[in-house]
């Protein structure tokens, strides 16, 4: 082996662990938001949806579509990477990647690539089951496609540190529990944020899941709250920071080695 | 053979985030296929040493080179030549043996070879559990899946820590042959353990390491002819006044008010020396009611040699 050049058995390595993992709890890991995104369906787009009225000529029930399947990414994005990189940790077999002749971002583009695949791939998943349920228009469907990518990746970073920082497996749901879930239901997964009050409009504006989320709707349906420049750029930004972190995690070390 | 060692570790410490200085001062050059012995009792600092090399401690000062590469440097060139079995075992519950070990060369950068995938598992008797998955193996099947592991991308180093501990005598013995076998296809072995016993049957060297600083580094056959001693305890059925002078030919002496008669011998001549002195005792008439026999252990020899060392300080 040369040692020098990019270590793509190791990546492979990698993310075929991690997606084996994820064929193993196959039925769970797509079954749930299968469940949970048609119960959606069921309460908001015909118990309540019913009596919305259209949003910017978008039928409530497909409205939602975007929000839903972001929600989705946003969790399983962040809890498939913060497991994936935790659970060898808490078990010790972190032992052998540490050991390993494989560099940061091959580390990195292994589990974060595992993740961001499953993550769009429920998405899809996602999306298939609400053409079930509502008629769905895709407007843009390359910005679909990339913005899908792109938060899936950003989340998995994310989530990744996450999985790096946490200790113990209460820490690793406290971030996607007390900020990612409460921003996203704020942040328009279901709902224009034009329905809000002019000054809740304003403090929506400092919640970045508004952007990505308006964004995405906007491939969908060529409307937004916030523009698509802004959702791009804040989506790139988010991809930005986390890199940053996982950039320092791994020159200084912190919480892998001593 | 190349005369450079294959692992040079120079002026090398240790401090973690704790405060606690786990590694003094190391100076340690292993040479090329040696079975090298780390001994040391508890946190003594050898898994520190170890995990140093392999990447998954960082050192405080001091640098570390394999086969001329620097583990901070050039870490793919290092990595990729070392395989490690920690002294914990840790293993992936739900793979089986088959995928984690084609992961473990994986990781280690090699491209796929399933022959010698095979013929790790059944060196190690494994290839009739390669379907299983680990969490139903037996805590001695476990650590031969991670010896597997390490050995699936044909290290040229490999590092033990301690592979003995809690392991029967079958799979010991099956450890010792890997590691001969290992050894001559020309793998450099560093093993860390508590027994002496299990040194002397392996190593060529050995390093004995004691509050992060190794306090002596010898080869075998030297280090258990200075260390390797044992005594032999006669309980006589009459006391002795003093030892008769025709027992003049071995090193004895009388403890416990004459009651019990001390021999103190070098491991190795038991064989010879002993058979003797109990004749010559029956000859004699000296009767005994019993006799017993002890190994200095590996902590009576700490002791010494630290005492050694502080006299020799002072
Ligand atoms: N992560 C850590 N943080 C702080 N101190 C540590 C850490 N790991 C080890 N130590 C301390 O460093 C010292 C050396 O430990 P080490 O594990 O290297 O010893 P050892 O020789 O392998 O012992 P043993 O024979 O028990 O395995 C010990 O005092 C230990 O408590
Ligand atoms: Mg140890």
């Amino acid at each position: 082996m040369s040692s020098r050049t990019f270590n793509a058995y190791g990546v492979w390595a990698i993310y075929r662990f991690e997606m084996a993992r994820f064929g193993r709890t196959l039925l769970q890991s797509v079954l749930t938001p299968v469940i949970t995104t048609s119960l959606y369906f069921v309460v908001f787009g015909a118990a309540i949806g019913a009596r919305m009225e259209e949003i910017g000529g978008v039928p409530y029930g497909a409205f939602i579509v975007p929000g839903l399947i972001m929600l989705t990414l946003f969790t399983e994005s962040i809890f498939n990477a913060s497991f994936g990189i935790y659970f060898p940790k808490f078990t010790g077999t972190i032992y052998e990647l540490l050991s390993a002749p494989v560099s940061p971002l091959e580390t990195v583009l292994g589990y974060v690539g595992a993740a961001t695949t499953k993550s769009a791939i429920l998405g899809l998943i996602i999306l298939a089951t609400s053409a079930l349920f509502v008629p769905i228009r895709i407007l843009h469907p390359v910005w679909m496609a990339a913005f899908l990518l792109l938060t899936a990746a950003s989340f998995s970073l994310f989530g990744f540190i996450i999985g790096i920082w946490a200790k113990n497996f209460e820490q690793l749901q406290l971030i996607p529990m007390l900020v990612v879930t409460p921003l996203t239901f704020l942040g328009g997964a279901f709902y224009s944020i034009a329905v809000l009050p002019p000054a809740w409009q304003t403090v929506s504006l400092f919640n970045p899941v508004v952007y990505l989320i308006s964004g995405f709707r906007w491939s969908f349906y060529g409307s937004s709250d916030v523009g698509v420049v802004p959702s791009l750029a804040f989506t790139l930004g988010f991809l930005l920071i986390c890199l940053l972190l996982v950039g320092w995690i791994f020159k200084t070390g912190y919480r892998l080695k001593n | 053979m190349s005369m450079q060692p294959i692992l040079k570790i120079s002026d090398l410490t240790k401090t973690y985030a704790s405060g606690l200085q786990a590694l003094k001062r190391v100076d340690l050059d292993i040479r090329r296929g040696e079975i090298f012995a780390l001994l040391g009792p508890n946190g003594a600092g050898k898994t520190t040493l170890i995990n140093i090399v392999c990447g998954i401690v960082t050192p405080s000062t001091g640098t570390v080179t394999v086969d001329g590469h620097d583990i901070r440097h050039d870490y793919r060139a290092t990595r990729s030549r070392i395989g490690l079995v920690p002294q914990e075992l840790a293993t992936d519950s739900f793979e089986t043996v088959w995928t984690t070990v084609r992961f473990s060369r994986g990781l280690f950068g090699c491209p796929p070879n399933p022959a010698h995938l095979e013929k790790v598992l059944r060196d190690l008797s494994l290839w009739d559990k390669r379907k299983d998955r680990i969490m139903t193996l037996s805590g001695g099947m476990k650590r031969r899946v991670m010896i597997a592991k390490a050995l699936a991308h044909e290290p040229q180093i490999l590092f033990l820590d301690e592979p003995t501990a809690g392991v029967d005598v079958e799979l010991r013995r099956d450890m010792w042959a890997l590691v001969r076998r290992l050894r001559e296809s020309g793998v450099t072995i560093i093993l860390t353990t508590h027994y002496i016993e299990e040194a002397e049957e392996m190593a060529d060297r050995i390093g004995v390491i004691h509050k992060g600083e190794p306090i002596l580094v010898e080869e075998k056959a030297a280090l258990m002819k200075k260390l390797g001693r044992k005594q032999l305890t006669l309980h006589l059925q009459a006391p002795m006044a003093e030892v008769p002078a025709a027992l003049a030919d071995w090193r004895l002496a009388l403890k416990n008010g004459g009651q019990e008669l001390e021999y103190v011998f070098e491991a190795g001549r038991e064989h010879t020396d002993v058979p003797r002195l109990l004749k010559r005792l029956i000859e004699l008439d000296i009767a005994f009611k019993d006799l017993n026999t002890r190994q200095s252990s590996l902590e009576d020899i700490f002791v010494s040699l630290v005492s050694e060392r502080q006299g020799a300080q002072a």
